[in-house]
């Protein structure tokens, strides 16, 4: 266990120190193999909680803190929820440092790069075996760090700083919400041990505490706090805003922590806290809400993004909305299965648009790609399987694809839910399935269906050093995109299968809790099981089961009447529908709104007080004030002392006059 | 009698300052470095001989001067704490000095040792007087640093410097002068235990607030210090945020909250709004400077806010955070300064825009930039979280709105520290001579290594540091136990709702599940 954790850290110093002393292999290698190790020691800890024969262990590293009656130490936890993240974290990390041999071959900042990339597994490790909240949020923070580096990898580029930064702050805000959380946990149970507080929340639900001077439900307030900082982490709308702009950093990245992993850390910390938000409806309303409106908001702008990797960064947002809304309705266990499948196909999407964007030169805006499935067939067929899994198809009762299992389970577990925000986060959920399978055969049809449109690239025509109007006909340019290399293959190759095979092979431990029967047995305690909703999840109508299958089948023939029948559709449907496509294009100019409400107030405001405030009132009337005054003073003083008798004498027959007539009076 | 490592450790800075006065340049470093490494020698043989749980007070020592005042010495955990983390600072800050100071070498050195006795005089000082007299002296030798071997507008940053803590320092006085004449001893152990009628509380308690929030510095009286740092020689700015801020905090917790409970508590709704008002304020100041220096020192204000509030939280958390932030930013803040110093050396300009892209050039420079960046926004695993976490943690028990303010200052502060990062260390090398600069040598790596070192220490495993002053904030937090103010986010239990928040009922035959 403690090698799993801490051999990225070793590898992530060691690689990070050498840095360019030795040749990149050296750091590439011993990052590479640390990740490798790590996955493969916790395979067998995962399958081992599937089929029973472990159960939970608590391993003390350190003394970190103790003041008072707030005391929290080093210690790693595994449970089932853990074992899970871990083959996830772990899997997927190491798939993605294999795969970036390949593509950051060429780059000089080798082994900087792959250091960040161990640094950032060992903090998410950290997130996920934490005993206490504040060490999950040392993780929280440490991944947060890793993101700001990776985004902001290729540092020379204004965009890709500018991304990093807005990354780290956007996070911050949730921060301020995870931290007042803690404290007012700390404040309600004496404690920051997860275990003790979820055995003493239940005894808290009917509390109410004073907040910002009201008095306000206990376990509501405290949910909702630290549902803020899960919002933040896992972009969820309001806080959304930096994942689009993650895109900035290498492919590689956008894989491993933008998709699969970081960004699942919010729905990570809700279901960890289950039997906490159990005990907070409120709280668990609003969760189930922003999941939903997130979901949808974030298929609409996925629709109309030409970018290939911000097509699938809105889709990744529209995803965690469902795992969180998933969890709002209490199928925790949904809420992770889609997590863990989700981590493999969309791990596979962004590594497949990797390979894309390397075949093609750099090249990220799909209008310029086109009958790419004959050049790269190796990535067609992994990309196909990448989406085949994120549309959910799949026959029932038979065999489907990943996500067709994970994402009916949580629109049936809606439904099952039974309250208006359920049927709302129903709703919604299937309007956003139809979107999804919308948006995802659009980027396939548009990537590897069509004619050649490469030509009209910047990227392409620096290669061929040609311009479109010089080579006629022949939209290619002569440019043949070519298939990756075998390190970028073997992940490719590896996450196909599971995008094909999660769901199958997996879908009786997450929602029933093993082979016989909703028992929860798989989980033992480490999310909160529902038994009852899971029993009407299996009971719900016919309808609700397949209505998952049927908008996937609308969304895939629209998408295939406007991007392979009639090619103007697209034109002509953004021109009817002008300000609704302007809106969705333009991401609901929510960036907009929050330049002018906050960025440009606050620098505003930093001048003026600093010019209005420090030197113009503080100091004018503070030391430059008194200085004045001194000096005038001192001229004044000069003038009393001017050595001519009758001035002292006039001076001296008014202070005896004022000294008598105070004693008189 | 035990050996008087106290006094000894005041005796070797004074003996090299006077030696230096009278050595040509490279003898007065060699013999500054020397005199310095031996005290934090004696600080570390200190730290290691202090009984953890023992008697309040160690290390005493005194001897009776005139008029029962006397010269007495002594340090419990929080002193222990504060002295080491001077003579920590001292030798880095004499190494920061080697080569950009070259008129009056002598001179200077002396004044840096002078500044170091004075420093621990403060921090171990056992009498009212006593204390008066190291901490008013401490000026002096400041006022020389900014105003002989300062930059282009010294004389000004010099005197607005003397002029803020002199002003408050002569309130402090009369207050200390009633004290003694009231209380009949100026044995600081035994005022901390008098009770002072409530009412000369008040009067009181303001006079010495007036010293230390100038020494904090907290809003309204804060603008010396932006002054002071850009005139400063980077040495000069490292002692200033490094251990010179920590004098106010210092003071609160030695003087205004044990001796003055009643009125602490009666006032701490000032302290709470002007330490809002600083966060925020400060915060969003700091994000438009364009002078390096300036930015850090605009910083430091809202940290030491944090600190603040963290003393008038009156609960263990807020103490100890309060501690600690005031180490962890005494070592995070200098070397931030050191930082800037470093390139300034280079290039003689503070200004963030003639700098761009140094992570290409100075990698091992960006690197240690990057780790005190993130230190001072407070990144778990770093020193400045522990306290700024455990400072909050305490406010909250005492007010939902103040932390909720001051928490604030942590996305402020990320903004303001992230955009001087990117500035100074990212982007296009859009600047020739910039981009021409060598990287650390030997001397600047070991000036940062150490900090470095401390920063992550503090961060990983605070319990160092946390040990020695357990029992005197425990001792404190008993004093002022009667006194804390009820906090707002008072708890009612309730009755425990039936049914868990998802409750739902499946009336369906639970065998078929499929």
């Amino acid at each position: 266990m403690l090698a799993i954790v801490f051999l990225p850290l070793i590898a992530s110093i060691v690689a990070g120190l050498v840095n360019k002393s030795a040749p990149s292999v050296f750091a590439k290698s011993i990052t590479t193999g640390a990740l490798f190790i790590s996955a493969l020691l916790s395979w067998p800890i995962f399958l081992g909680f599937v089929n029973g024969s472990l159960t939970e262990d608590v391993v003390p590293v350190l003394t970190w803190v103790q003041s008072g009656d707030l005391a929290f130490d080093w210690a790693l936890r595994v449970d089932t929820l853990t074992a899970v993240m871990l083959v996830v974290i772990n899997t997927v990390s190491a798939l993605v440092h294999l795969y970036s041999w390949g593509y950051m071959e060429e780059d000089p900042d080798q082994p900087r790069f792959f250091a960040y990339l161990s640094l950032f597994t060992f903090a998410m490790l950290m997130l996920v075996t934490a005993e206490n909240l504040v060490q999950m949020f040392f993780g929280w923070e440490g991944v947060g760090l890793a993101s700001y580096l990776l985004i902001g990898f290729w540092f020379k580029k204004p965009s890709a700083n500018a991304a990093a930064i807005k990354a780290f702050v956007v996070n911050r805000v949730g921060d301020l919400g995870f931290m007042l959380g803690i404290f007012g946990t700390f404040l309600v149970f004496g404690t920051v041990s997860i275990p003790e507080i979820l055995e003493a929340a239940p005894a808290m639900s009917g509390a109410t505490i004073g907040f910002l001077g009201m008095r306000v439900h206990t376990m509501d307030v405290l949910c909702i706090l630290l549902f803020i900082g899960a919002m933040g982490k896992s972009a969820q709308l309001g806080l959304h805003t930096w994942l689009p702009d993650a895109m900035e950093g290498p492919t590689p990245v956008s894989a491993l922590i933008h998709a699969a992993t970081m960004v699942t850390a919010g729905v990570f910390m809700v279901c960890r806290l289950s039997p906490m938000f159990e005990t907070a409806p409120i709280a668990l309303g609003l969760v189930t809400f922003i999941g939903a409106a997130t979901c949808i908001f974030a298929a609409t702008v996925g629709t109309t993004q030409w970018d290939i990797k911000r097509v699938i960064a809105y889709s990744t947002c529209s995803q965690l909305g469902y795992m969180f809304f998933a969890a709002g309705v209490g199928a925790y266990g949904a809420a992770m299965f889609h997590l863990f499948t989700h981590a493999f196909f969309k791990a596979l999407l962004f590594l497949g648009a990797g390979s894309v964007i390397h075949a093609m030169h750099h090249e990220q805006d799909m209008r310029y790609y086109g009958a790419l499935r004959k050049h790269i067939p190796f990535t067609f067929w992994a990309m196909m399987a990448g989406t085949l899994a994120i549309t959910g198809v799949g026959i029932l009762y038979v065999f489907g694809f990943a996500g067709f299992y994970s994402k009916d389970a949580i629109l049936e577990a809606a439904f099952a839910r039974g309250t208006e925000l359920g049927n709302f986060a129903f709703w919604m959920g299937a309007l956003a399935a139809l979107l999804t399978s919308f948006y995802s055969w659009r980027l396939m049809f548009l990537t590897f269906w069509g004619k050649p449109r490469w030509i009209e690239s910047e990227h392409i025509q620096h290669t061929v050093h040609k311009t479109p109007e010089e080579v006629g006909e022949d939209t290619t340019g002569g440019y043949h995109p070519h298939e990756s290399p075998i390190s970028m293959l073997i992940p490719l190759g590896v996450l196909t299968l599971g995008a094909i095979f999660a769901g199958w092979l997996f879908k009786d431990a997450f929602i029933d809790g093993g082979p016989d029967g909703v028992s929860g047995a798989f989980w033992a305690g480490s999310i909160y099981f529902n038994e009852d909703l899971v029993h009407r999840l299996h009971a719900v109508p016919y309808w609700v089961k397949l209505t998952a299958t049927f908008v996937m089948v609308i969304g895939l023939f629209a998408a295939w009447l406007a991007y392979i029948k009639d090619t103007s559709i697209p034109g002509k449907a953004a021109e009817q529908l002008g300000p609704v496509y302007r809106f969705f294009y333009n991401k609901w100019y929510f960036d907009e709104l929050y330049h002018y409400l906050f960025v440009v107030p606050a620098f505003w405001l930093g001048r003026q007080f600093w010019k209005l405030g420090d030197i113009g009132t503080i100091d004018r009337f503070g030391p430059n004030g008194v200085a004045w005054v001194v000096e005038k003073g001192a001229v004044g003083a000069k003038k009393f002392q001017s050595g001519y008798l009758y001035t002292y004498a006039l001076v001296m027959l008014l202070g005896l006059v004022a000294a008598i007539t105070w004693v008189l009076f | 009698m035990e050996f008087p490592i106290l006094s000894l450790m005041l005796a070797v800075p004074l003996i090299a300052a006077i030696a230096c006065l009278f050595l040509d340049a490279p003898a007065a470093r060699i013999t500054a470095l020397f005199a310095t490494l031996i005290n934090l020698a004696l600080g570390v043989m200190l730290w290691l001989n202090y009984d953890i749980g023992g008697a309040q007070w160690q290390f005493t020592e005194s001897a009776p001067l005139f008029a029962g005042f006397e010269y007495a010495l002594g340090i419990d955990g929080i002193a222990l704490m504060l002295i080491m983390l001077s003579v920590f600072l001292m030798p880095i800050c004499i190494l920061a000095s080697w080569d950009s100071i070259t008129k009056r070498v002598g001179e200077y050195m002396a004044a840096f040792l002078l500044m170091e006795v004075l420093m621990i005089g403060v921090f171990a000082a056992q009498d009212l007087f006593l204390f008066y007299i190291f901490f008013e002296a401490g000026l002096i030798p400041m006022y020389l640093i900014i105003g002989v071997w300062g930059g282009d507008n010294r004389i000004y940053a010099s005197y607005k410097f003397f002029l803020y803590t002199l002003l408050g320092s002569v309130l402090m006085l009369i207050a200390m002068l009633w004290m003694v004449n009231a209380a009949g001893t100026s044995d600081i152990p035994t005022l901390m235990q008098y009770d002072f009628p409530p009412e000369a509380q008040f009067w009181l308690w303001l006079a010495f607030f007036a010293s230390f929030a100038v020494k904090m510095p907290m809003w309204p009286v804060h603008t010396w210090l932006p002054d002071a740092h850009v005139q400063a020689p980077t040495a000069g700015s490292v002692i200033l945020a490094g251990v010179l801020l920590k004098l106010g905090g210092y003071g609160f917790i030695r003087f205004s909250l044990p001796m003055f409970p009643v009125a602490s508590a009666d006032l701490a709704w000032l302290v709470f709004g002007l330490s809002m008002v600083a966060v925020i304020y400060t915060s969003l100041v700091a994000l438009v400077q364009d002078d390096m220096k300036k930015l850090i020192a605009y910083s430091s204000v809202a940290h030491m806010a944090i600190v603040t509030a963290g003393l008038f939280a009156f609960n263990v958390q807020g103490l100890e955070g309060a501690m600690m932030v005031m180490l962890g930013h005494g070592l995070v803040s200098g070397a931030l300064f050191l930082c800037v110093g470093v390139i300034y050396d280079r290039l003689h300009t503070r200004e963030i825009a003639r700098y761009g892209g140094l992570s290409i050039n100075m990698p091992k420079y960006a690197l240690f930039f990057l780790l005190f960046t993130m230190a001072s926004i407070g990144l778990p695993g770093t020193s400045n979280f522990i306290g700024e976490f455990l400072a909050l943690a305490g406010i909250y028990e005492v007010s939902t709105l103040v932390t909720l303010v001051c928490t604030t200052g942590i996305i402020l502060g990320a903004a303001y520290m992230l955009y001087l990062y990117r500035r100074v260390a990212f982007g296009e090398q859009k600047n020739a001579d910039a981009a021409a600069m060598p990287d650390l040598n030997a001397r600047e790596w070991a000036m940062l290594a150490p900090i470095a070192a401390a920063v992550l220490w503090m961060g990983v495993y605070p319990e160092s540091f946390l040990a020695p002053m357990r029992q005197d904030i425990v001792a404190l937090e008993t004093r002022l136990a009667s006194v804390a103010p009820r906090y707002d986010s008072a708890l009612d239990q309730g009755t425990p709702r039936e049914h868990a928040a998802n409750h739902v009922v499946f009336e369906g035959d639970k065998e078929g599940g499929h």
